[in-house]
């Protein structure tokens, strides 16, 4: 996707953690998941990043440790590679090349130097078939090794990763597809299979979807898509084998997994309930509820201690001893669908875009990670197929952030359409937003846009639906009440024809509201209508005014092939172009204005100036398919290149949502390699736990020191910490009854605290360092005394 | 793990008046106490002394109350014929009379025959009141005169023969000995100095004067007749200030609050209306049985006594501060002590370590059934008699949330018959409410849709379900004239606007207008 040189495509935030089944390491501080291209590491009792081991060049598919060395783990991807890494250190140790693209990973203590892969059937490469096969890792010096002595163990396997597992100590492994559980045992090296019937007619679905074998015990666990669990036992032959069925599930079972002593069964599914299975007795069942969405891998820690669940809101749920949720891993939640525009929260400069159902999140895109989930809907969300929920579908904020408006609908099957429409208002106290205002109904049909007005003295909302009408919105000054609350101010119409778009201009004075093929131009301080503009034939599809020096322009992208500028001052088309516009997005901070164009199935960017004939930059091709999503985000510091393809990216950055929902953004190279470096002075010592404040507190002290260092030369060896002198050491780490008397060691103590003659040119900061450092120290003396004197 | 969202109950706004402190204040009264009079009351006065008696003019006799008495301390009954406009003196001692028969009487009100008696006039004497001085009477009277007595000497001292129909209304001023003003059914208003021959200021009301006040400060003066309540400012010369028409018939009385701030206006309509007195708005209205003809109010407003052309008067008091705690007290139980008390004020020590309690969320009991998955069990307590009753939002809301969840048809289902009557009962009582309509016409339809098989089977239930049909019936109809009449006021609307504007605007409130 490299085009040019300088500017490149970078995929920003929010690949997908919840692909395949996380990894808990074996000291339960590492939680290792795959992740796009690579496999992060987070730490499971702070949820943070840690670091992530990347050299695959297509989609991870599968983590697994190494039983051999618990330090190590597997990885396996569709570039066909499996990969060793120490994942303490982020470091590649082995590339083993297999050739074909791998879509999951298995491996087993008792086979030693052997995983077993899936992979498609040799024969039919592009086909739905897959086999499980065992490889043969070959032990070499080199780096990179070639694997591809592959024999056969299982054909026709499912590729999901959860069906198939390893039987007690790896004597079996136990495959699922469709109806059909497949056994091998490896000593005999003969398989078993065992059918159901399908079931359809009793309305049972009996089909496979996970499978769990019981790792002491000749047990194998099955889930199926009614939501029935299968225990099967004495499957060591053909005719004789028995099961027991569990149910509890109403949907499909996504996932099982048994605890490392066999004592529980895990399942999940859409419920998004954790069932806990007691081994022994089956009938008794603890739950887990409202884990937010539906579970779709189970891990267990190996020690058993710790669980962790993914969810299908990109989500990895860490609990504790299947009681508590002890932190929660939240990755850019990608819906079903992204309904909301791309907005900046103009606060915290978050990316502001549809999250778990009925939920906005907040999502940084400096730190790419989730701030927060605001609850829009306010309702206990039902985990049911099938169910018409509400959903988030117009967002806006007003200029400073102080109130947020969201529409919610839902669409019932031939009925009548629920529109919600709520004012949220920003505490400073709480830093979150309050609900103020609840207006139901607000339109009789449809929101096709939702605006706040960007002049400072007003805040208004303008809401445009498909029943003809916009609305304006305004804060009523409630004199008596503390606080206001919003009410309807005027509604327009014309011609009784939809309104599609609307647009503010910069000032907030002019309002542009596409009504079809006619565009109409309002006074929103006096609701006259100034001007009508029209350039058919092509209703406007998107309408915003130029900003800066080209606030005079208003341009209009229609559906027939047309990006339309009109000059206001004149009323009068100044130019046109034949561009299928599919999005158009001005930058806040100047006068740039980005234009998707989508074209025989891919989509194409220009940037241009309202007032310039020639675009600034242009790309074509930019991905598949339509841009669904754009925004214009302000950047922190402004870069300073002078390149002229590059400065529209100065003052902020373009990020954009593909069809297939990836977030995108240009970067370019200066920036990249500012980046690098940062990155390498973040490097941290990993003796500590990485926890947040170690790095604020880590990265403040390393600062302090370099500082101290640069002032105060001669007192560099003088800066150690007071835990670290001997007198100290020695005074905390003797047991408290050899101790000499609390008076002599007064003397002693103080003594060493003691800043030697040489260094009388204090600093008063360093001065009061010490003496805090004193008080600490004397405090510290006082409970020793204590101590020795209850002694 | 999140916790349990609770069912979110809608809060509508309240249909209504608004509280205001005004409602709040003059909703602050007992329940009236009504006392029988022989004849219509035609005037109510209190005695400024300190019980506050009143006395009340019906007929021809003269009741004097005590202010918490129902019986009469004393009664005046010299009285040829109907007697009009009992006053007292402002130091509550004597009290003055007029009468149907021409003579106005003056009595001790501590004694019972008249102490003098004023002859002169030729037709019956509707206006008597005191002088500031308290040693003169004025007195209207319908033979078109009004007359200035002297007490000592009962004799007449000057006579105005202005007026060109009968005097009904007057007053004196409280501040100047010699100003008085009367109002008269030739629609004019004249205010008269002793001093001087003749009247200073007229002013033309243009309806039958029936009562007139004087504010305290004397600057501005009230009058009532027909429909209209009128203000004037006496220091510019008579201007008129406002003019009120709050009532549909007569005003009869005039009163002002103890403050001054509010002014109270009584009318033949049967309702008094309580007016601010800087901007001349409504702020309360009181209802009454039958036509009003007097008011009055007790100093600091402590009771209102309103006198009806039915005999009736009926007397409000003030609830007193001490009841009202009273009433709430009883309603909270004694706190218990090992529950509310015990620990309460015990206060940490500087270097206790606080542990914080979490804050147990209580859910009301149908979202306990709901957070269950009972959904018939949820449906049923959101049924229980008074939460249908007295808050339907709560049960419409549980069926709007049963019918987001799929499963409002299972929870209608399996129901016997009286709790099929029950539910049938709720929906005859709330499926019109605009407010529930979209929820319970779904669930309508549901239940005719499982209940279609056993129609027939028992009275109780068909009987309300032809019930339900008529209802459904007659708001069709209705909904159908409304739109009728939408559509004749579109056709006006479009008529009256400017031609040049075709786009169609409405403002905000008129939006109101197109989801009837």
């Amino acid at each position: 996707m490299v085009v040019h040189a300088e500017i490149r495509m970078v995929h920003r935030g929010g690949s997908k953690i919840n692909f395949r089944e996380p990894v808990i390491t074996h000291d339960s501080r590492f939680l290792l998941c795959a992740a796009g291209e690579s496999v992060n590491v987070y730490s499971t009792s702070t949820e943070e990043y840690v670091h992530d081991l990347q050299g695959h060049t297509d989609l991870v598919t599968g983590v697994v440790l190494n039983p051999s060395n618990h330090l190590q783990v597997y990885s396996c991807s569709a570039d066909g590679t499996v990969r060793l890494w120490d994942f303490t250190d982020a470091i590649l140790i082995k590339t083993f090349i297999i050739g074909y693209p791998i879509y999951s990973i298995y491996v087993s203590e008792k086979h030693g130097g052997v995983v077993f892969l899936v992979v498609p059937m040799a024969n039919y490469k592009s086909s739905e078939l897959f086999q499980l096969v065992a490889v043969h890792l070959p032990h070499s010096g080199d780096q990179e090794v070639e694997a591809r002595e592959l024999s056969a163990v299982l054909c026709d396997v499912s590729h999901h990763p959860g069906a198939a597992s390893f039987g007690r100590e790896g004597e079996y492994i136990a495959a699922v597809k469709g109806l059909q559980l497949e056994v091998f045992f490896f000593k005999k090296q003969k398989s078993y299979r065992f059918s159901l019937k399908s079931g359809m007619k009793k309305g049972a679905k009996n089909a496979f979807t996970c499978v769990s074998c019981h790792p002491k015990e000749d047990c194998i666990a099955t889930g199926h898509e009614d939501g029935k669990i299968r225990m099967w036992r004495n499957f060591n032959q053909k005719k004789e084998y028995t099961y027991s069925t569990l149910h509890w599930h109403h949907g499909a079972v996504n996932t099982l997994c048994f605890t490392p002593e066999g004592t529980n069964l895990l399942s999940g599914g859409i419920e998004s309930v954790l069932v806990h299975w007691h081994y022994t007795q089956e009938n008794q069942k603890d739950f887990l509820p409202r884990l937010g969405a539906a579970i779709t891998h189970i891990a267990v820690s190996p020690d058993g201690s710790l669980f962790c669940t993914s969810h299908s809101d990109n989500k990895i749920t860490i609990i504790q001893s299947c009681v508590k949720v002890s932190a929660v891993i939240q990755g850019l939640v990608k819906g079903d669908g992204v309904w909301t525009n791309l907005i900046i929260d103009p606060r915290s400069k978050a990316l502001v875009l549809n999250g778990k159902p009925g939920h906005l999140q907040f999502y940084s895109l400096h730190h790419d990670k989730q701030l927060y989930n605001l609850d829009i809907v306010q309702q206990e969300y039902i985990h049911e197929e099938g169910l018409d929920q509400f959903e988030v579908v117009k967002a806006a904020f007003d200029a400073r952030g102080d109130w947020l408006a969201t529409v919610e609908e839902r669409r019932k099957k031939g009925a009548e359409l629920e529109i919600n429409l709520k004012l949220w208002a920003y505490d400073e106290l709480t830093q979150s937003f309050v609900l103020n205002t609840t207006v139901t109904a607000p339109h009789e049909d449809r929101i096709t846009a939702m605006f706040f007005s960007p002049s400072p003295e007003t805040t208004m909302l303008v809401t445009t639906s498909l029943d003809g009408h916009f609305k304006a919105w305004l804060l009523a000054d409630h004199s008596d009440a503390n606080e206001g609350f919003w009410a309807c101010d005027f509604v327009g119409g014309y011609h009784l024809l939809k309104p599609g778009c609307c647009s503010f201009s910069a000032d907030g004075s002019l309002l542009s509201v596409g009504f079809q093929e006619v565009v109409t131009v309002w006074s929103p301080a006096s609701w006259e209508l100034l001007t009508t503009l029209s350039q058919p034939p092509g209703a406007i599809r998107d309408l915003c005014f130029g900003r800066l020096s080209c606030s005079k322009y208003l341009l209009g992208a229609s559906t027939k092939n047309q990006l339309c500028c009109w000059n206001l001052l004149t009323c009068s088309l100044e130019w046109s172009t034949p561009m299928d516009v599919s999005l158009l997005q001005t930058d806040p901070l100047s006068e740039n204005i980005a234009a998707f164009c989508s074209q025989s199935g891919s989509s194409d960017l220009f940037v241009f100036k309202p007032s310039e004939p020639r675009p600034l930059y242009s790309q074509k091709a930019l991905c598949t398919g339509k841009v669904q999503h754009a925004v214009f985000a302000p950047r922190d510091q402004m870069l300073e290149s002078c390149e002229e393809r590059t400065q529209w990216l100065n003052r902020s950055q373009l990020y954009f949502l593909t069809q297939h929902m990836d977030l995108l953004t240009f970067s370019t190279k200066t920036e990249e390699d500012r980046l690098l470096a940062s990155s390498k002075q973040l490097m941290v010592d990993d003796s500590v736990a990485v926890t947040p404040f170690y790095l604020l507190l880590g990265k403040h002290r390393g600062q302090q020191l370099e500082k101290q260092e640069a002032l105060t030369n001669p007192m560099a060896e003088r800066t150690q910490l007071p835990q670290g002198s001997i007198a100290i050491k020695e005074l905390l780490h003797t047991p408290a009854h050899v101790l000499p008397s609390a008076s002599f060691l007064c003397a002693m103590f103080v003594r060493s605290l003691l800043i030697s003659s040489s260094s009388a040119r204090f600093k008063s900061g360093l001065w009061l360092y010490h003496s805090r450092t004193l008080r600490l120290v004397s405090d510290m003396y006082c409970q020793l005394r204590d101590q020795i004197i209850s002694n | 793990m999140a916790s349990f969202k609770s069912t979110k109950i809608p809060i509508y706004p309240k249909l209504g008046e608004k509280v205001t402190p005004d409602t709040l204040y003059w909703k602050n009264y007992k329940a009236p106490v009504q006392i029988k009079e022989f004849g219509a009351v035609t005037s109510i006065d209190f005695s400024s002394l300190a019980p506050h008696n009143y006395a009340v003019t019906a007929s021809t006799r003269i009741h004097i109350y005590g202010p918490f008495s129902t019986e009469p301390v004393k009664t005046f009954t010299r009285f040829k014929d109907t007697a009009y406009s009992g006053k007292f003196r402002s130091d509550g001692q004597l009290l003055v009379a007029g009468c149907e028969d021409s003579v106005v009487r003056l009595f001790d009100v501590s004694g019972k025959v008249a102490l003098r008696v004023f002859k002169g006039h030729t037709k019956g004497v509707h206006v008597t009141d005191f002088t500031s001085d308290c040693y003169h009477i004025l007195t209207g009277s319908d033979d078109y005169t009004c007359r200035l007595w002297d007490i000592p000497n009962s004799t007449e001292l000057t006579s105005y023969k202005e007026h060109t129909d009968y005097i009904r209304c007057g007053t004196t001023s409280k501040l100047n000995r010699d100003i008085f003003i009367t109002g008269s059914y030739d629609h004019t208003l004249r205010v008269f100095d002793a001093r001087v021959e003749k009247s200073v200021m007229t002013m033309d009301h243009s309806q039958p004067v029936e009562s007139v006040l004087l504010y305290p400060s004397e600057g501005l003066l009230v009058s009532a007749g027909g429909r209209y309540v009128k203000v004037w400012d006496l220091l510019k010369g008579g201007q008129p200030l406002v003019s009120l028409k709050n009532h549909h018939k007569t005003v009869t009385c005039l009163s002002l609050s103890s403050n001054g701030q509010r002014l109270l206006s009584a009318s033949l309509d049967r309702h008094v209306k309580i007016y601010n007195t800087t901007n001349y708005k409504v702020v309360h209205n009181f209802d009454y049985a039958a036509s009003i003809l007097s008011l009055a109010l007790a100093p600091d407003d402590e009771s209102i006594v309103v006198g009806m052309t039915n005999g009736v008067l009926s007397i409000k008091h003030r609830k007193s501060p001490e009841e009202k705690r009273e009433m709430v007290g009883k309603q909270r139980m004694q706190p218990v002590y090992r529950i509310f008390v015990k620990g309460r004020n015990y206060v940490p020590k500087k270097d206790d370590f606080l542990v914080s309690k979490p804050v147990k969320s209580h859910l009301a009991k149908y979202d306990k059934q709901l957070k269950k998955f009972n959904i018939s069990k949820a449906l049923d307590t959101a049924l229980e008699s008074w939460r249908r009753n007295r808050k339907p939002e709560i049960t419409v809301a549980v069926m709007k949330e049963l019918d987001r969840r799929g499963t409002l048809k299972n929870a209608l289902a399996g129901r016997d018959e009286q709790n099929l009557s029950q539910l049938l009962n709720f929906l005859i009582g709330n499926v019109v409410d605009p407010r529930f309509t979209p929820v319970l016409v779904t669930a309508t339809e549901m239940i005719l849709d499982i209940y279609q098989a056993v129609v027939g089977q028992s009275s109780v239930v068909d009987r309300q379900l032809v019930r339900l049909q008529e209802l459904v019936e007659r708001e069709v109809d209705y909904q159908q004239d409304l739109l009728e009449v939408l559509g004749m006021l579109d056709t006006l609307f479009a008529t009256s606007l400017p031609r040049k504007e075709c786009f169609s605007v409405f403002d905000g409130t008129s939006s109101d207008f197109e989801n009837p």
